[in-house]
């Protein structure tokens, strides 16, 4: 088992037996272990990075219906609630600094690399707790049709997203998905990191001690392929972000593609270096919104005359 | 309301339901005159017109009534004497209806003695937009029972009105209170009658007729004096009311202008010419 | 005179009558202005060539069944020709314009098509069955308008997405339906060519005519040779199409079944695609509503066009307290609604588009009334060849019926009633579509809560079936996804 580095030593003479930790998949703002006993062990350079809930079937199951019995009313809240749900998240991270990086170090990443992206996770939680009441105002319009009505557009939730996530970066891509997504008023189901699960347990961790609440984020480990002919054709989900560099024939993103057009849903495949800046923006929030256009008649009187 | 409106207008009418068409309109018209500067010639002229329309067409309906101030009811009735057109009167205070309605009833019931068939009244829309309702109902009442036999039609003055929830309000209050027939307006306003404005009341109409059973009239007035416009009229009347309201019996046209327009309509139909303006009478 | 005159006096107590079914006389418009060639070619870099498989089919008017006009069924060839042609028009001239250039260019088209609308409307309602009615007032007038908002757009799209750089994809592979023939290509060729793309468009099999008619235009625009091209033939020169390796975009109206074809065709490339697909909207009657206006919207609603309407509005929820008033009225009006000759002036209700489509409306007119539901149609004439269908109501109808679940694409309306705004947003939106919703209140604040609780990409309050080219229009769920119609109809053209 990977160790953490200990900072302090109470007594350097007699090194303390460390409590490994049993790590659990995050649905509905409980931590259950995956209903079918599996578990797998991601290796770092050869060491095992602890034990892992193997989700199943019916593991995704139980976080879509979490999924979306949350919905509604997380996209219900005022876009300033959520905006200041969305920042809690930050404050927790930033308690928790310390461990994300150690974590990150231990799932691979030089110290440097690791204090990096947790820095940038942090950031960009800011980030994007600033746009829940202002992407609306960039995204909308009133629209100047000739019939005398009155007819906007604004956005809306898709609904219930399935996040699979980076690979590489297991902090700062998950969140760079997550966090736009949830500012729209989506609520997402996770697939984290295979090979470096741990950071999305310990970010599960501290959303459950923050303000959002349960069901709006889950997070399920285990492996995409066993998994994604589930939530691509599952009906609850309406859109999937696919967060993996493109292949175009016979790739998983193909037959994940296949099977969503049954449902029709909205498939977004990513390829994007999370750390850059430009990576950042509320077209991302964009992705995972619907238009809706609204028409309303408007009265003909006005005071230069009546005109009916 | 304006959109289905609108629809009527693009109802197109030729050959043969034109030619029925133009004359059903010409025996709808109520040929008004209400100025200021009528005398006794001008009345005479106007009658004489009821009934000789057009003497070069021969078999022209003539118009339902001519429609004037009381003082020259009497007149009318002489001069109509012979026919079945009937004699309109204006009556409380037309246009405006602002007197007492002791002096209203008085009116009314000189018109009708004079010889009246039909009393057109206006209500009383200050106390309308000011929300007496049950004066105005009252009022109506009042006036219907000083009529006797004659056929009391309501002039809402829908141009005052502001807009078409207190058209429908009206409506409904005025037949409600006994109203045979309901009207737009007095001709003094504009917009005086409009295909929308006329919609809401045909609609109100029919509403209150599948609620009582009893058929009420309808008289869109002012603003009509091209004979498409009046043919659209009779289309709405036909796709909300039904065939029964086709008939000057339930369906009027308050108009000066309209009866030689229609004429000359007539005239383009038989002889396959437009004719010129001076080829009808002007009166 | 003395004659006249007593002539006159004896008629004065003659009234005037008329018929019955007043009035009725047709009021045909003229074919004149129309010249149909004897067969069609395809529009291929800029010239009307022959297709290379040379097989030909006809084209009929549906209100007659008789033929108008043969139309060339196009092959892998013509395809890979076509878009080959839309490429290199594409590199060498089209996106090299500058935008305001372009810009011009649609204007010329909008321009174009205003000026031979009455023949664009006549060809509309003899290939399509639709009402002369509608294609003059509502396809045709929109289909121009499209082009002139669009054009305008060229030379300003930075405007539309703050802190990025747009740009064109490249070649965009269009398909479109019968419903609305030249307004659908419109829909897709304008914003396409707008925002620099090059266009291989094909129409629907049964309707090309006032598509050819376009590439006509197209040609005395003096548009470059390949920016547009057209190609006419049956569903797999669809299919061969959007699956050419020479495409970047696909942008698909039609069937929710065809749409989810061309997703799974396209899982294994990383082509845009945009699918505006098939609905089954709810109005949403309340008792507060001005039920005279409701009631004609609700007409306007799912009897526009026959119902050949993807976001026609096919269910009615109506308040249980008014629904009785609301049916009775449905019923009065739908009785002076007149079915026949399209291009009558005054047919309300044209011809059922095809032999096929009739086949399907009467499979679920049988369904409905199998499954319990009442039929109610008005006793109004019907033509004695072409295909009709009378406008269509059916009360006692519940949710799991066929008739309220599945897109019938014709004149045929479900009722059912609520008695709580909860059941009747759950009615509403207990759908896999989400294309559209009415809602008939006079509450201004049930009006924006059911705006917002509904799962539609287009709610009509107090209004219905209304289009502008300033508006977006696309669906939720299964009715699709991008948005075709103002500033958000750009994005499915450009990539940043």
């Amino acid at each position: 088992m990977a160790k953490r580095k200990t900072k302090r030593t109470t007594n350097p003479e007699h090194p303390r037996l460390p409590v490994l930790k049993t790590y659990k998949m995050f649905v509905g703002g409980k931590f259950p272990r995956t209903e079918s006993g599996r578990h797998y062990t991601p290796r770092v350079k050869g060491r095992g990075l602890g034990n892992f809930c193997l989700a199943s079937r019916k593991d995704l199951r139980n976080a879509v219906v979490a999924a979306r019995a949350a919905q509604a009313s997380w996209a219900e809240r005022s876009a300033y609630n959520r905006s200041q749900i969305l920042y809690r998240i930050a404050e927790m991270l930033e308690g928790r600094r310390g461990q994300l990086i150690d974590e990150l170090e231990i799932q691979g990443a030089t110290e440097g690399q690791a204090a990096s992206e947790v820095d940038q996770s942090i950031e960009r939680v800011v980030y994007y707790a600033g746009w829940c009441d202002k992407y609306q105002q960039v995204f909308s319009s009133v629209n100047p049709v000739a019939s005398p009505h009155f007819n906007f557009s604004v956005l809306e939730p898709t609904g219930v997203v399935f996040h699979v996530a980076s690979e590489n970066r297991p902090l700062l891509g998950l969140l760079s998905l997550v966090l736009p997504i949830l500012a729209g008023g989506n609520t997402v189901v996770c697939l984290a990191s295979s090979t470096r699960p741990i950071s999305a347990i310990t970010l599960s961790e501290c959303l459950a001690t923050s303000d959002v609440p349960a069901g709006v984020v889950n997070v399920l480990t285990g492996q995409l392929a066993e998994l994604s002919a589930h939530f691509a054709g599952h009906r609850e989900i309406n859109a999937i972000a696919l967060d993996r560099p493109p292949r175009s024939k016979n790739s998983i993103a193909q037959s994940i593609r296949e099977t969503a057009a049954d449902s029709l849903k909205r498939v977004h495949v990513y390829n994007l270096n999370w750390a850059r800046g430009e990576n950042q923006n509320p077209y991302l929030i964009r992705d995972f919104c619907e238009v809706k256009t609204v028409w309303h008649p408007v009265e003909q009187i006005s005071s230069s005359g009546p005109g009916y | 309301m304006a959109q289905r409106a609108k629809r009527f207008t693009e109802r197109s009418i030729k050959g043969e339901a034109k030619r029925q068409g133009l004359r059903m309109v010409l025996n709808m018209i109520d040929l008004t005159t209400l100025e200021g500067s009528d005398t006794p010639g001008k009345i005479q002229q106007l009658c004489h017109k009821a009934r000789h329309l057009h003497d070069n067409v021969p078999d022209l309906p003539h118009v339902a009534a001519v429609c004037v101030y009381p003082n020259f009811v009497s007149l009318a009735k002489r001069e109509l004497a012979g026919t079945d057109i009937k004699i309109a009167s204006v009556a409380t205070a037309f246009p405006s209806g602002q007197t007492s309605l002791e002096l209203k009833l008085t009116e009314v019931e000189q018109a009708v003695d004079a010889g009246a068939d039909e009393i057109d009244m206006v209500i009383s829309r200050g106390r309308f937009l000011s929300g007496d309702f049950d004066y105005v109902f009252d009022e109506i009442a009042a006036v219907k029972q000083t009529c006797g036999t004659a056929r009391l039609k309501v002039i809402l003055e829908t141009g005052e009105l502001g807009n078409l929830d207190n058209v429908r309000h009206a409506s409904d209050l005025a037949m409600e209170a006994g109203a045979d027939f309901i009207k737009t307006s007095t001709g003094k306003i504009k917009p005086a009658a409009t295909l929308p404005v006329t919609l809401v009341m045909l609609l109100a109409i029919r509403d209150y007729h599948r609620r009582t059973g009893r058929q009420v009239g309808m008289k869109p007035a002012g603003g009509i004096s091209q004979s498409k416009l009046a043919l659209h009229y009779l289309v709405m009347v036909q796709e909300t009311l039904g065939p029964a309201w086709l008939d000057n019996q339930w369906f009027r046209f308050g108009a000066s202008s309209l009866a030689n327009d229609v004429l000359k309509q007539i005239i383009k139909q038989q002889t396959g010419y437009y004719p010129a303006a001076d080829d009808v009478s002007r009166d | 005179m003395s004659l006249a005159n007593s002539n006159i006096e004896t008629n004065l107590t003659m009234k005037p009558t008329l018929d019955p079914n007043w009035p009725s006389s047709p009021a045909l418009e003229s074919r004149d202005s129309v010249r149909l060639a004897k067969s069609y070619g395809l529009f291929v870099n800029g010239e009307f060539t022959p297709s290379s498989g040379n097989r030909k089919y006809w084209t009929i008017n549906p209100a007659n069944e008789q033929r108008l006009s043969r139309i060339s069924e196009s092959t892998a060839g013509d395809v890979d020709r076509a878009v080959q042609a839309a490429r290199n028009c594409y590199e060498k001239q089209w996106s090299r314009l500058r935008p305001a250039e372009r810009g011009k260019y649609l204007y010329r088209i909008a321009r174009l098509i205003q000026e031979r609308s009455r023949e664009f409307a006549i060809l509309e309602t003899l290939d399509g069955g639709k009402p002369i009615r509608e294609s003059r007032e509502i396809d045709i007038p929109l289909a121009a308008a499209h082009f002139f908002y669009y054009a305008g757009w060229a030379d300003k799209l930075p405007y539309a997405f703050p802190n990025r750089k747009p740009q064109p994809l490249g070649v965009a592979a269009q398909v479109i339906p019968w419903n609305f023939p030249l307004l659908m290509a419109a829909w897709k060729i304008a914003p396409a060519l707008a925002c620099g793309n090059t266009v291989v468009l094909k129409p629907a099999e049964t309707t090309s005519l006032t598509a050819l008619l376009l590439a006509e235009i197209i040609q005395q625009a003096d548009l470059p040779p390949g920016a547009v091209n057209i190609l006419t033939g049956h569903g797999p020169v669809g299919q061969a199409l959007v699956e050419h390796p020479g495409v970047d975009k696909v942008a698909f109206t039609g069937s929710t079944r065809v749409g989810k074809s061309i997703q799974r065709a396209l899982a294994a490339t990383d082509r845009r695609c945009t699918l505006e697909l098939g609905g089954k909207a709810a109005h949403l009657l309340f008792a507060d509503a001005p039920i005279d206006q409701a009631v004609e919207g609700v007409v306007n609603g799912i009897y526009f066009n026959q119902g050949h309407v993807c976001c026609a509005g096919s269910r009615l929820l109506v308040e249980e307290s008014v629904s009785d008033e609301v049916i009775e009225k449905l019923k009065q009006r739908m009785g002076t609604l007149r079915v026949g000759e399209p291009l009558d002036k005054n047919t309300d209700i044209g011809a059922i588009h095809s032999r096929q489509q009739w086949n399907t409306i009467q499979q679920y007119l049988e369904s409905g009334q199998a499954d319990g539901a009442t039929m109610y149609q008005p006793d109004c004439p019907l033509p004695k060849s072409g295909f009709w269908s009378r406008p269509t109501l059916f009360t006692g109808v519940s949710q799991s019926n066929r008739i309220s679940q599945e897109e019938i694409f014709g004149p045929v309306l479900a009722v059912q009633t609520f008695r709580t705004v909860a059941e009747a947003i759950g009615k509403a939106n207990n759908t896999r579509y989400g294309l559209s919703a009415g809602v008939w209140t006079t509450k201004g604040s049930r009006v924006l809560n059911l705006a917002a609780q509904l799962k539609a990409g287009v709610i009509w309050a107090n209004s219905y079936n209304q289009f502008d080219p300033a508006s977006p229009f696309g669906g939720y769920g299964e009715s699709g996804f991008g948005r075709e119609g103002g500033l958000h109809g750009l994005s499915a053209y450009l990539t940043y």
